[in-house]
């Protein structure tokens, strides 16, 4: 790829960023009568019981202190400085707790669960999907093709619903909430590795076997398409091995569309799976964003949000440098 | 007579669907000899292509071998296992396909595909040795050395055909299989393709199937030409006597519709539409479109007899 175009295409995720933080500004600012200040100590007045011009002066001081009694320009430069600082001010609900603060902790649960689940569904369901299409594999993987097209259907967080209540409650083999034992300390050692990885098989294997059924299907219907292709026939005309013909010719063709949206839904690991964690009172990304959400903490769903945003745009960004290098085809050259 | 280098005995390929079992190709007899080029002409769906692939046992269902024997240099091709039947191919007998422009694996570089080849058919080769057969070879078919480090995207169709050209003498079959190498390139990319055949050929000695429909290419390239006509063939014979005098009635309508350029005359063809598979018609099949039928025609069906010497038909006229 030459420079010209590797510059022209991080300026593109700069204006998406850039683009997606602006709309983060201007959106909540056209909710008319939403003043975060004025309702959040409303919902204090409401319980203490406080008077109204009391309040009245509260709002001004709070305001003063926030910066919402700025003009709306010298507002937004401040919010744009803070943002490329990562500083998205604090919780409210937990105030004075930064935001940023609040998402470095839950980060690593959530990116250490997802990322690696994520990963597992992909290379389990891709392979699952090219044998279902190969019409040299064993009858048995042309019995798994109804059984997966389900489990491609069913939503991750009823199948969570499901293993709490099958390993939780019937059997009670693994832990069915948060991200270790209560009462444990976070420590380096051997014990209390073993326990994360304990509490975090039950939601791993949610989304595992939610994706696994996913990414079998996709490559699936790919495998199927690439075996009409000539390339499949001459090869086995010039006698190449079985397994030559299923890795390199076959499945090395199909998996370009798996590997978008693979990268796809590494951006959405930043998010979690907020169901599953909810459901698993694990404590990542998702479960700082529902509770974000139900509190109306605004500062918090800002900031997660556009971790999002960010997230997703690296993530396109990455599948976009890296293509070129898995079908040679697609070029940044101009023509 | 030189020997027979490939003989195929009353071979029959069936589809099976939901309207009952298709003979693609039914009771197909003929014989190629060290060194000939053979020609095989007929209309789309008259089971050309199929018989090709039966060769090459890579039929696959829901079609089927039903019957008959592919003797290869007097090897049953028929009964080999399939690791057997995989070694054959490309070292013995080598496909060169029907319309290469998707023919070669988009994501893997030429040499990287020729490597691939090679190698599935002798893990000992060293690099040194696979390089400099690739650069033999690519001259061979007239292209530059660098052709090997591009991507098929990068290649024009006539270059992609002669890769695989290249690719089916890589391992020096014996005998060339070529299914309508020339399809879907221009006339003057068409004559460098065959020249380029003709030429590995020679080389080679090898014996080369060419299964197509264009009959003036026919005329030009091959020794001997069979006509197929549903699954069966009807005609064989060396190809100047069958332009100069062809015996079935349906290679006489063939001939006689190709267009002149001293007459300018209404174009011509056969009449009448090729039959289903499904209904086909009884006693010789092309009786419901032959200007010349008898009554017996459609009760009884004819066989392929030698009327001349070397030359075969399947007709009742004679």
């Amino acid at each position: 790829m030459n420079v010209g175009a590797l510059a022209r295409r991080l300026g593109l995720f700069v204006v998406v960023i850039w683009a997606a933080a602006s709309f983060n500004f201007i959106v909540p600012r056209l909710a008319p009568g939403r003043d975060p200040i004025q309702q959040r100590l409303g919902q204090m007045a409401a319980q203490g019981g406080y008077q109204q011009q009391g309040i009245d002066a509260m709002v001004k001081a709070y305001q003063a202190r926030f910066g919402l009694d700025q003009p709306l320009w010298k507002q937004y430069l401040s919010y744009l400085g803070d943002i490329a600082r990562l500083d998205f001010g604090t919780s409210i609900a937990l105030f004075p707790t930064k935001v940023s603060d609040l998402i470095i902790h839950a980060l690593p649960w959530t990116i250490g669960l997802l990322l690696m689940s994520t990963l597992l569904a992909f290379t389990i369901g891709t392979l699952l999907g090219a044998l279902m299409a190969w019409p040299r594999s064993p009858r048995l993987f042309q019995y798994l093709v109804a059984p997966l097209m389900t489990l491609s259907a069913v939503p991750y967080y009823l199948l969570g619903l499901i293993l709490v209540y099958v390993f939780g409650v019937i059997v009670k083999v693994f832990p069915i909430s948060g991200g270790y034992s209560t009462g444990a300390v976070p420590n380096l050692s051997m014990a209390f590795a073993w326990d994360i990885v304990k509490h975090s098989i039950l939601p791993a294997l949610s989304i595992v076997l939610a994706g696994v059924g996913f990414w079998a299907m996709g490559m699936r219907a790919m495998m199927v398409t690439v075996e009409g292709e000539g390339y499949m026939l001459l090869a086995d005309a010039h006698g190449l091995k079985p397994r030559t013909i299923f890795f390199q010719y076959g499945m090395r063709n199909a998996i370009l569309p798996q590997f978008t949206a693979l990268a796809l839904s590494l951006g959405y690991i930043v998010s979690g799976s907020i169901l599953v964690e909810v459901i698993f009172t694990y404590p990542g990304i998702g479960s700082v964003l529902y509770r974000a959400i139900s509190g109306a903490d605004f500062f918090v769903i800002y900031g997660v949000v556009f971790m999002i945003v960010v997230a997703i745009g690296l993530a396109t960004l990455l599948i976009d440098l890296v293509y070129p290098l898995l079908d040679p085809r697609i070029t940044y050259e101009r023509t | 007579m030189s020997e027979e280098i490939l003989q195929v005995h009353n071979l029959r390929v069936e589809y099976y669907t939901s309207k009952g079992t298709l003979p693609a190709v039914n009771n197909v007899d003929f014989s190629l000899r060290a060194g000939e080029r053979f020609g095989l002409v007929g209309e789309s769906g008259s089971g050309k292509s199929t018989l090709i692939l039966a060769i090459l046992r890579l039929i696959q269902l829901p079609g089927r071998i039903a019957a008959g024997e592919i003797l290869l240099d007097g090897v049953d091709l028929a009964k080999l296992s399939l690791d057997e039947m995989r070694r054959k191919r490309l070292a013995e007998i080598a496909l060169i396909p029907q319309g290469a422009m998707d023919s070669l694996n988009p994501v893997v570089r030429i040499r990287d595909q020729f490597k691939l080849i090679m190698r599935a058919h002798d893990d000992s080769l060293s690099k040194a040795a696979i390089t400099e057969r690739i650069a033999e070879l690519l001259k061979w078919v007239g292209l530059d050395n660098h052709v090997a480090d591009l991507y098929p995207h990068e290649l024009s169709g006539g270059m992609k055909q002669r890769v695989c050209i290249a690719m089916a003498i890589a391992l020096r079959p014996k005998v060339i299989l070529a299914d309508e190498p020339t399809s879907a390139l221009d006339v003057i990319v068409q004559r460098r393709v065959m020249e380029t055949l003709a030429n590995v050929q020679e080389r080679l000695g090898a014996t080369v199937l060419l299964v197509g429909h264009d009959m003036g290419l026919m005329a030009q390239f091959v020794d001997r030409l069979g006509v197929m006509y549903g699954g069966k063939l009807v005609e064989v014979g060396p190809v100047r006597e069958l332009f100069k005098d062809p015996l079935h009635p349906y290679t006489q309508l063939l001939i006689q519709s190709l267009p002149s350029l001293e007459i300018q005359s209404e174009f011509q063809g056969v009449p009448g539409l090729p039959f289903s598979l499904t209904d086909p018609p009884s006693g010789c099949q092309f009786h419901p479109r032959c200007p010349r039928k008898m009554d017996h025609c459609s009760v009884l069906a004819p066989q392929l007899q030698e009327v001349r010497p070397g030359h075969w038909v399947s007709c009742h006229l004679y």
